[in-house]
């Protein structure tokens, strides 16, 4: 009897996840369904006019689209060459060391820092550098919040990479270098290919992070409506239109933030399903 | 008596993994150029612990000190560099690990890609047919030489190690225990190719089983506390051994 209560209450509270993920979905749905309408799901997606003029209202996601995948990607570039490294120190140069230790636990910290932090830091030192160096001239720009993204994102890059790394056993090692191999080359030539798919979800998982940051993005990218047309100019990505228009929107105008939202939604959930999947697949081979 | 060639000489080599413990202690010994050697032991006995110092393994490990002189044709292995050494001295491990991510082919190779060697087509086709036919293995994938180390059996992925270390033209091989991790049909396999393969390179095998070591090799050292216990012709070490702790060894009394 106890068993079978037991059984009946763990059954309902593991239930409560996949009923609120439904709900929110649902909810997605429904209070965008007005823009899709509106507008059409595609012409929606590849439209640029973001202009809430009474009577000539048009909406039009393809500049947060554009200014989510900029920032991600630049984020992206910027984080690989120092994400990589400490996932080699920590994964294989120092693996097992205290140094390795201290290494893993400080990137583990960054992680932790409230995307509020990273945001002051970006806007209080980073945008006056951005000005001094002359790159945009209210420091606020793609450029500047990627840079803290990258920073952002280091973290999960390197720590799942560095697991990776770790991972590749030691008879393989050996058995390159006593074929003569330098480390270098047993770096290139046997962890990173064998380490390959795991160290490539990781980064999966790490994009995944960064399209969805809103806090740091909208403190930092400028908050402009058009397409960023470089990396210096200002924008706005998914998330930080949403925050910044959420508090003022209604109708069709709230309908348009919410279907970004649901569009961010649907990219984030395939990048991480993608992520999860490579990793699940890296560990088992 | 019959002139011998030595390949490889022990002078007073010391290994010792910190300060205090030495786990080999000033071995003397003279290695004849195309014989096989075994080297027994019980476990931990510095055995494996030799081996790995004739390819300069030690020195992937910062704290492993190696003392003494290892002379590979008259020249002491401890001054060269740990890449030109390796070159000459190939390696099989316990456990087959033929690199997963290449493929048989590649796997053969991989001693020329791992240190940047290029060969034309020709010179690989060449070396992998007769690589992979002096291990036996090429009428059994010759058809299958883009497939995956991985896929082989154990036997067989040991086999295609073997290949891999052969393809450096290796004056010696080492071996540390090749086929304690495979069934008796392979290790019976392994064995005969190791008769074969002694007339192409100098092979020194670590192995647990007193039977192998009587079947294979020509030499025999009896190891024991990292002490070189006794040395001798195959036939005298195991019908007559002069050391007491050899004699409890073979009979099984310690092991």
């Amino acid at each position: 009897m106890n068993d079978k209560l037991y059984r009946i209450v763990l059954f309902a509270t593991t239930l409560i996840m996949p009923i609120v993920c439904g709900g929110i979905v649902y909810a997605l749905v429904t209070d965008a369904y007005d823009a899709f309408e509106h507008f059409g799901f595609l012409k929606f997606l590849t439209s640029s006019e973001w202009s809430y003029t009474q009577g000539k209202e048009q909406y039009g996601a393809l500049p947060f689209i554009t200014g989510t995948l900029m920032t991600t990607l630049v984020a992206l570039i910027f984080c690989i060459p120092f994400s990589l490294p400490v996932a080699l120190f920590v994964g294989e140069y120092f693996k097992g060391t205290r140094v390795a230790s201290i290494l893993s636990t400080v990137t583990d910290l960054l992680a932790g820092i409230p995307s509020i932090i990273y945001g002051l830091w970006g806007f209080y030192t980073l945008r006056p550098i951005i000005i001094a160096l002359n790159i945009s001239p209210q420091g606020s720009s793609v450029l500047t919040a990627s840079l803290v993204l990258a920073i952002m994102i280091i973290p999960y890059a390197s720590s799942l990479s560095a697991e990776f790394i770790k991972m590749v056993p030691n008879d393989l090692k050996e058995g390159a270098y006593s074929l003569g191999a330098t480390r270098a080359e047993v770096i290139q030539k046997v962890v990173f290919p064998v380490a390959g798919s795991g160290i490539f979800s990781s980064y999966v998982l790490a994009i995944g992070r960064a399209l969805g940051e809103t806090m740091t993005v909208t403190m930092l990218i400028g908050n402009t409506n058009n397409i960023p047309n470089s990396i210096t100019s200002t924008g706005n990505s998914m998330a930080s239109i949403i925050a910044n228009q959420f508090g003022e929107a209604d109708g069709l105008r709230l309908s348009s933030l919410i279907a970004i939202g649901l569009v961010l939604f649907m990219i984030t959930a395939t990048i991480n399903l993608i992520g999860k999947i490579m990793i699940k697949r890296a560990r088992i081979s | 008596m019959e002139s011998v060639t030595p390949i490889l000489e022990f002078k007073k080599t010391c290994v010792s993994y910190t300060k205090q413990t030495m786990a080999v202690k000033y071995v003397s010994a003279t290695i004849e150029k195309n014989t096989i050697t075994a080297i027994m032991g019980p476990s931990g006995c510095g055995k494996s612990t030799l081996l790995r110092a004739v390819n300069l393994m030690h020195n992937l490990y910062p704290n492993i000190r190696v003392d003494g002189e290892i002379l590979l044709n008259g020249e002491n292995i401890l001054t060269m560099q740990a890449i030109d050494v390796r070159r000459r001295v190939g390696m099989v491990f316990q456990r087959p690990a033929p690199f997963p991510t290449m493929s048989i082919y590649d796997n053969v190779l991989s001693g020329f890609t791992l240190n940047g060697i290029k060969l034309s087509k020709a010179e690989k086709d060449a070396t992998i047919e007769h690589c992979l036919k002096s291990v036996a293995l090429w009428d059994e994938v010759k058809d299958v030489l883009n497939k995956k180390g991985t896929f082989l059996s154990g036997g067989q992925q040991q086999r295609l190690c073997i290949a891999r270390a052969l393809a450096m033209k290796p004056d010696v091989l080492l071996m540390d225990e090749p086929t304690s991790a495979l069934d008796p049909i392979a290790t019976k396999h392994i064995e005969e190719l190791l008769l074969e393969l002694q007339k192409e390179v100098t092979i020194l095998i670590v192995t647990h089983n007193m039977g192998q070591a009587k079947r294979i090799s020509s030499k025999s050292m009896f190891m024991y506390l990292g002490e070189l216990v006794e040395y001798s012709d195959t036939e005298t070490l195991f019908s007559n051994p002069v050391d007491e702790r050899t004699k409890a060894y073979l009979t099984g009394k310690m092991g």
